[in-house]
């Protein structure tokens, strides 16, 4: 209590000034290292001769590309270029989202089953996968999986028809004419009438212990209407083999494609599988108790009580295996699928222009991740307890 | 009598098969279904694989090649020095092992002895010329024994725990200098590293490298200095946003142009430093999860005893952090491990890549089964390992439920 308490605090012990310079000196030193680092990169780049520039996205790519979603020649610019490679990931990455979830809750639900094979087999697959590289994954599904496939003279046949050889995979697929999109439109339409009917059903069985057999019929008619829809209204083209080791109609797949779609399905799956798993586990065992004892059927506990509020835990970390999928859609160069990642590495090779193709696949990328971090944001908020 | 009766009927119920099938596969039509349907699956599946695995595969290529996958093209005159190597590191760990341990009550259970003879058992049925046997077998003995040893130690001298990071250092340094050489002993150029050795000193150096960075990040994310919070964000956010390709792709482009004309460190230094940039951002989220979890009483304990905040942050606070991050951390070097079969993209020799190049022989051509087969056993082995070990650790800490 010597010093008066106006008297002012010295500079050198007052916390704000260390504060400052401590941070100032954080500053300056990441300036620096940065202007030494672009010093010696424009010196590197002046000896090359080469001036940084996107320019050369006008020029003509003049490398052909496997697969193009968009009409694509050797001609075009790098820019389009790029555009294929960037629909391509999107082709792989929301086809994967869709298929690696499915299998991921399927996994992770199996976990759960009274049926010993299931859980042990949901066991299995969860360790295997997540105890080996992606990479390796990928390149098994690739060459000894899908490039063992016979010649498409003698092609395996699966039921739809499927046909699978080393020259693709030939998927049943609808005609995309205006009216698919009308019946698509009518399906959808009815899917939701679907599935209010079923809630408002299963309110009516829960509140009022009703049977809920009307409802249970109109749900029928709704069944069978989308049936027929999806039957004939699609008018499904399905591949045929007039002559041997020729396919017409339907979809075709690449192998490329399909391998990678595979692997980062089944890799990502087993990620969502443990997810689901913790998620689940998550909900008190009081939970299924109290529903149990208010006479739920052990699958309406799952449905109804336990997995909306799993799915609260659930899909904050949903979010970064979806981040990490389409991260790992880059190692389709591994397997020669003309992803974004693979087209900018051949471009780069052509233009030797290093830094100008990095800015553009981090600024993709980061753009890619952050639009599913901000759907995923918004379906959190969507599930998230309301509070008062 | 009640007793026995008691204790007697479990074990009835459990040996009745058919109880237990009815109860666990049929206890429904829909599980008998689904257990009839996927037993057929996996039953084709079973057949299939064992008549690819007996008759058509041809299984040469392995032990053909099997100095290639273990330490690639490391001249075969100076092997001696990685199995010096392997066998400092195998009488560490089991030293370690017997330091950890010294409070249980047996040392040597049933499943330690089982995993030990299996272990045994494979090292003598590996088909390299029977003196590596010996060295493998060993090699296993030197660390039981040495476990034992670190038992009875540790009983004597508490003080030997806090030795032990230290001299894992110390081996770690000598481990390098065995596989790299100089300083007496013949250099081994870091382009004949490569198979599992490569695989494995890229993996731990990163870790190791990444882990100062790593947690000085997690720091200042959670700094209260803008400027400090806002560059380790920026950091962070960047390199998680973008995949790990681009970043080894960048590491072999980039950093020869970033550097004065004429340095151009060598590939695997490259390889590391890329996979280190990577890993830290990762480790950062991972210790600032340890950070949150930290109790706010801790940091005002701290400065109510007048500690300034370096010292809070080193004495109090990040020991904690860490200790509950550890399962998380294992679970990065886990992928971190297998993130290094990437490097085979950008033309490194490590297991994947090695495994590519013996494909490219044309007198293996085609063999992809077998080889991918076999480095994927190798790698589940080493993960599985890991994941486990980190589940006993965490038991061990006991911070899985704070």
């Amino acid at each position: 209590m010597s010093s008066s308490p106006d008297a002012p605090i010295p500079i050198w012990r007052d916390d704000r000034f260390w504060k400052a310079v401590f941070q100032i000196a954080i500053l300056a030193g990441v300036i620096g290292l940065l202007s030494v680092f672009f010093s010696n990169l424009n010196d590197n780049l002046n000896r090359t001769g080469l001036q940084f520039s996107f320019d050369f996205l006008e020029k003509s790519a003049s490398f052909s590309i496997g697969e193009t979603p968009i009409p694509y020649s050797p001609s075009d610019s790098y820019l389009r270029a790029i555009a294929v490679g960037v629909l391509n990931t999107l082709r792989v990455v929301l086809v994967g989202f869709v298929l690696t979830t499915l299998l991921g809750i399927l996994a992770g639900v199996a976990s759960f089953s009274d049926n010993w094979l299931l859980r042990k087999l949901s066991l299995l697959y969860v360790e295997v996968v997540r105890n080996t590289p992606l990479l390796l994954q990928l390149i098994f599904w690739y060459f000894p999986v899908f490039l063992s496939l016979p010649p498409p003279q003698t092609p395996v046949q699966l039921p739809g028809p499927i046909f699978m050889s080393k020259t693709g995979i030939y998927l049943p697929w609808p005609t995309i004419a205006p009216a698919f999109w009308l019946w698509l439109v009518a399906l959808i339409g009815g899917a939701i009438a679907a599935i209010a009917l079923w809630q408002w059903r299963v309110k009516r069985q829960v509140e009022r212990a009703e049977s809920g057999l009307p409802q249970l019929v109109g749900l029928i008619l709704l069944g069978i209407i989308g049936l027929g829809i999806v039957t004939i209204g699609f008018n499904w083209q399905v591949p045929q083999s007039p002559t041997p080791g020729r396919f017409t109609g339907g979809l075709r797949l690449s192998l490329e494609y399909t391998a990678l779609l595979v692997g980062l399905v089944v890799y990502t799956g087993a990620f969502i599988a443990e997810i689901v798993r913790a998620g689940i586990q998550a909900v008190s065992r009081g939970q299924w108790e109290a529903a149990r004892s208010l006479g739920l059927s052990s699958g309406q506990v799952m449905q109804l009580v336990v997995f909306p509020q799993a799915l609260r835990v659930i899909i904050p970390p949903l979010n970064s295996q979806y981040m990490n999928l389409a991260k790992n859609s880059s190692l389709a160069l591994a397997i020669g699928y003309p992803d974004l990642f693979s087209v900018a590495s051949t471009s780069l090779n052509q233009t030797g222009r290093p830094l100008e193709m990095f800015i553009i696949l981090m600024s993709l990328y980061l753009t890619l991740n952050l639009m599913i971090s901000l759907v995923m944001n918004q379906l959190n908020r969507m599930v998230q307890v309301k509070e008062r | 009598m009640t007793s026995s009766l008691s204790t007697a009927s479990p074990p009835e119920v459990r040996r009745r098969p058919r109880r237990w099938l009815q109860k666990n596969l049929f206890n429904s039509w829909l599980n008998g279904l689904i257990t009839i349907a996927l037993g057929g699956v996996l039953l084709w599946a079973g057949v299939e694989f064992l008549t690819w695995a007996i008759v058509e595969a041809d299984w040469r290529v392995i032990p053909a090649n099997l100095p290639l996958y273990f330490v690639g093209r490391y001249p075969a005159d100076q092997y001696w020095r990685l199995w010096l190597m392997l066998a400092i590191i195998g009488a560490l760990s089991g030293l370690t092992w017997g330091v950890l341990a010294q409070r249980v009550v047996r040392l040597f259970t049933v499943p330690v002895l089982v995993g030990l003879s299996l272990g045994g058992l494979g090292m003598m049925l590996i088909p390299t010329p029977p003196i590596y046997r010996l060295f493998g077998l060993g090699i296993t003995l030197v660390s039981v024994f040495s476990a034992w040893g670190g038992r009875q130690l540790a009983r004597q001298f508490s003080q030997l725990g806090q030795w032990l990071s230290l001299l894992w250092a110390v081996t770690f340094l000598v481990a390098f200098w065995l596989i790299r050489g100089g300083l007496g002993l013949k250099v081994v150029s870091s382009n004949d590293w490569g198979g599992l050795l490569l695989t494995v000193l890229m993996s731990v150096a990163s870790i190791l490298l990444c882990f100062p960075l790593g947690v000085l990040l997690a720091l200042g994310r959670q700094s209260s200095l803008p400027v400090v919070r806002g560059l380790s964000m920026a950091y962070i956010e960047l390199v998680r946003g973008v995949p790990l390709i681009s970043i080894l792709f960048m590491g072999q482009v980039m950093i020869p142009l970033f550097l004065p004309e004429g340095v151009r460190p060598d590939r695997v230094a490259r390889a590391i430093l890329g996979l280190t940039l990577f890993s830290a951002a990762y480790l950062a989220e991972n210790v600032r999860g340890g950070l949150q979890a930290i109790p706010r009483g801790q940091w005002e304990a701290a400065n109510a005893l007048g500690f300034n905040a370096p010292l809070t942050v080193g004495l109090i606070v990040l020991p904690q952090a860490i200790k509950i991050s550890i399962p998380a951390i294992v679970g990065q070097f886990i992928g971190l491990f297998q993130d290094t079969t990437l490097l085979s993209i950008v033309g490194l020799l490590e297991l994947l890549g090695i495994s590519r190049a013996i494909l490219a022989n044309p007198e293996f051509l085609g063999k992809y089964g077998e080889t991918y087969l076999f480095i994927g056993v190798i790698y589940w082995g080493f993960c599985y390992a890991m994941s486990i070990g980190s589940r006993r650790l965490e038991q061990q800490l006991n911070t899985g439920q704070r």
